[in-house]
C-alpha cells in the first residue's frame, strides 16, 4: 500500500438541522482506488465537496500529506494536487474540448504576467491538454465546441480536464453516470491505470464497475460510515445488505 | 472563416485610414466630435474588458474616468502647462490605484450585488469631488494650460492644439485596441474568458479567481483613466458630472449598443451613441426619449449589438461562405 495522501478525520457538515456528514473518517492512499457507496442522500457528494473545499466542514479535519487543510480554499487545494470532477457536468461550454483542457493545464503554469504572449503557443500546455484528451478517449473530438459534444462525451471531458491539471488525488463524483457502455468500459480501464500512481476517491452508483475496480469500499448511510473494507468484506457484510436491501433476506451465501 | 477575418481586418485598416486623414478634410466641428468619439471608444473598450470578456457588469466605471480627469487638474500647475510625461502617467496611475482599492471590496460580490456595489463606490467618489473643495465643488474646475510635450526648449506637442490633440487621441485609441487584442489572447485573457464562462470550475481547477478578476479590474480602470485624461484635456475643465452614475450608465449603453464582448462593438457603440446624442439633442430637448427608443430597438432586434449588423451584412454580401 502506498503512502497516506488524503485523510478525513471525524468530518461533519450540518445543513441547518440535517447532518449531511457526521463523523466521517477515511484514508486515501497512493495507488489505491477507494470507492464510496451508499443510497441517495447518504452524503457521498457532500463528502467530496468537503474534501475539495467546495463546502467548508462544520467539524473535523482534512489532512493532506499530514497537513491540516480544512480551511484551504478550493483553488489552493487544487494547486496542491487535489483534483475533482463533478456529478453534473461542469465545463466551459463555449470553448473547444482542447481549450477546456488547455485552460485546465494552464492553472499549473499560470503565467498571468506574460500579457504579451499567446496562450495557445505554450507547448507544455498543449501537450498536457492533448494527453488528457487522449487518456479520456476524446482525442478525435479535440476541436469540437464542448457544448455540442454528446452528454457522454461531456462526461469524458469532465475527467480530461481534471487529468490536465496533473493531480495526485482524484475525487470523482459519479464519472460513469450518463456514459454509454463503450465509454464506461474505457473509463473503467482508465481508472485502473490511474489508480497505480494516484489516490482516487470514486463515488459511483454502478455496482459492477465499483466492485471491479475498487481496492477499498466505504459504505455510507445517512451521512455516516456504515462499513469500510475490501470488496469481499463489503459484499458479504450483513449490515450493508440490510442497508441496501431494506432489511430483506440475503439471497445467497 | 479566414475571409471573414480578412474582411474585418481590411475594415479596421479602412477605418484607421479614414480616421488618420479626416482632419485634413473635415471641418473643425466634426474633427472635435470625432475626437470626443475616439475618447469614448477607449472608455467603452475598457469597460468591455470587464463586461464582455470577464463577465463583470460594472455600473461604476465612470469613477476611474473621473479620477483620472481630476488627477490632470490636481497635477497641473496653475500658471504653466503641465508636462505630458508627468500628467498622463499620473492620471492613469491614479485611476489604477483607485481600481485596485475599490476592486478589493467590490470583487467579493457577484451578480446584481456587484452592479450595486460598483455603483455605490462610484457615487461615493462623485460626492468626494462634488462636496469638497478638492475639485471645485459642483461647478468643477478649469485647466488653465493644457499639457504639452517638451524636449528641452522645443515644444513637440501641445494638447491645446486641436490637430495635435486629435492625433494623440487616435494614437492612444489604436494603442488601447492593440493592447486589449494582445491581452485577450494571452494566458491572462484566456483565464478571464474562463472566469466569464464558468467561475466555479476555474476555482476548482486551481485558478486564484479573485486575483485574476482584480488584475482585469485594474487594467480596465487604468484604460478608463486614459480616456478620462484625454477628456479633461479636450474640454479644459472637469466637473463632478463626468463621474456621476449617468456617465457609468452611458458607457454601459455604448457597450450594449455596439455589441458586448467584441471590442470593435464597443468602439462602434461609442460612435453611434455620441452621434445619436448629437443628432437627437439638435432635434429636441427630450432627446433621451429618442435615445431610449433606439437602445430598446437595438437590444430587441439585434441581440449582438451593432457589431453583429456588420457581420450580417457581410454574410449577405459574401453569401454562405463565411459562416462563423
Amino acid at each position: 500500500m502506498g503512502e497516506l495522501v488524503l485523510a478525513a478525520r471525524g468530518l461533519s457538515r450540518q445543513f441547518g438541522g440535517l447532518a449531511a456528514n457526521k463523523d466521517v473518517s477515511l484514508d486515501m492512499h497512493r495507488g489505491e482506488l477507494h470507492a464510496v457507496l451508499g443510497p441517495n442522500g447518504a452524503g457521498k457528494s457532500t463528502l467530496i465537496n468537503l474534501l475539495s473545499g467546495d463546502l467548508p466542514p462544520s467539524g473535523g479535519q482534512i489532512l493532506y500529506r499530514g497537513q491540516d487543510i480544512s480551511s484551504w480554499s478550493p483553488d489552493r487545494r487544487s494547486r496542491a494536487g487535489i483534483g475533482r470532477s463533478y456529478q453534473r457536468t461542469n465545463i466551459f461550454p463555449a470553448f473547444t474540448a482542447f481549450e477546456n483542457c488547455r485552460l485546465a493545464a494552464q492553472s499549473r503554469a499560470p503565467r498571468a504576467l506574460h500579457v504579451f504572449s499567446r496562450a495557445q503557443n505554450y507547448d507544455d500546455l498543449r501537450s498536457a491538454a492533448d494527453r488528457a484528451l487522449e487518456q479520456a478517449g476524446l482525442a478525435s473530438r479535440r476541436d469540437v465546441v464542448a457544448a455540442t459534444l454528446s452528454h457522454g462525451e461531456q462526461r469524458q471531458l469532465e475527467i480530461a480536464m481534471v487529468l490536465a491539471t496533473a493531480p495526485s488525488v482524484l475525487l470523482l463524483d459519479e464519472p460513469l453516470a450518463g456514459m454509454g457502455s463503450e465509454e464506461s468500459q474505457l473509463m473503467v480501464s482508465l481508472l485502473q491505470k490511474l489508480s497505480v500512481d494516484h489516490a482516487i476517491l470514486l463515488v459511483e452508483h454502478d455496482m459492477d464497475a465499483v466492485f471491479a475496480v475498487a481496492d477499498v469500499i466505504t459504505v455510507m448511510v445517512t451521512g455516516q460510515v456504515l462499513e469500510s473494507g475490501p470488496p469481499d468484506q463489503i459484499r458479504s457484510s450483513l449490515a450493508v445488505q440490510e442497508a441496501y436491501l431494506g432489511g430483506g433476506e440475503p439471497d445467497d451465501e | 472563416m479566414s475571409s471573414a477575418i480578412k474582411t474585418s481586418r481590411s475594415a479596421l485598416l479602412a477605418t484607421l485610414l479614414v480616421l488618420s486623414i479626416f482632419p485634413l478634410f473635415g471641418s473643425d466641428y466634426y474633427s472635435e466630435l470625432l475626437t470626443k468619439i475616439m475618447i469614448m471608444a477607449i472608455f467603452a473598450m475598457s469597460l468591455d474588458l470587464l463586461v464582455g470578456f470577464t463577465g463583470l457588469v460594472s455600473f461604476g466605471h465612470a469613477a476611474f474616468f473621473g479620477i483620472a480627469a481630476y488627477a490632470v487638474v490636481l497635477v497641473s500647475p496653475q500658471y504653466d502647462p503641465a508636462s505630458l510625461w508627468l500628467v498622463l502617467p499620473a492620471a492613469v496611475l491614479a485611476a489604477a490605484v483607485a481600481a485596485f482599492v475599490i476592486g478589493l471590496f467590490v470583487l467579493r460580490t457577484k451578480g446584481i450585488y456587484f452592479i450595486m456595489v460598483t455603483l455605490a463606490f462610484a457615487q461615493m467618489i462623485y460626492f468626494v469631488f462634488h462636496d469638497s473643495p478638492l475639485g471645485g465643488g459642483s461647478d468643477g474646475v478649469f485647466i488653465n494650460f493644457k499639457p504639452e510635450l517638451r524636449i528641452g526648449e522645443t515644444q513637440l506637442l501641445d494638447l491645446g492644439n486641436a490637430a495635435h490633440f486629435y492625433y494623440i487621441v487616435l494614437l492612444l485609441l489604436v494603442a488601447t485596441y492593440v493592447f486589449l487584442r494582445i491581452l485577450l489572447r494571452s494566458p491572462l485573457g484566456h483565464a478571464l474568458a474562463g472566469i466569464k464562462s464558468n467561475e466555479h470550475r476555474m476555482l476548482s481547477l486551481g485558478f486564484p479567481v479573485f486575483l485574476y478578476k482584480l488584475a482585469g479590474f485594474v487594467i480596465a480602470g487604468a484604460l478608463a483613466g486614459v480616456a478620462g485624461f484625454l477628456s479633461a484635456c479636450q474640454f479644459g475643465f472637469v466637473t463632478p458630472e463626468i463621474l456621476s452614475w449617468h456617465q457609468s450608465g452611458n458607457v454601459l449603453l455604448m457597450v450594449i449598443l455596439g455589441g458586448i464582448g467584441t471590442l470593435n462593438g464597443a468602439a462602434i457603440g461609442a460612435f453611434a451613441f455620441v452621434v445619436l446624442q448629437e443628432v437627437f439633442s439638435a432635434l429636441t430637448k427630450h432627446w433621451q426619449f429618442l435615445m431610449g427608443t433606439v437602445i430598446v430597438l437595438v437590444v430587441m432586434l439585434l441581440p449582438g449589438g451593432l457589431a453583429s449588423l456588420t457581420q450580417r451584412v457581410r454574410r449577405l454580401l459574401v453569401g454562405g461562405g463565411s459562416n462563423g
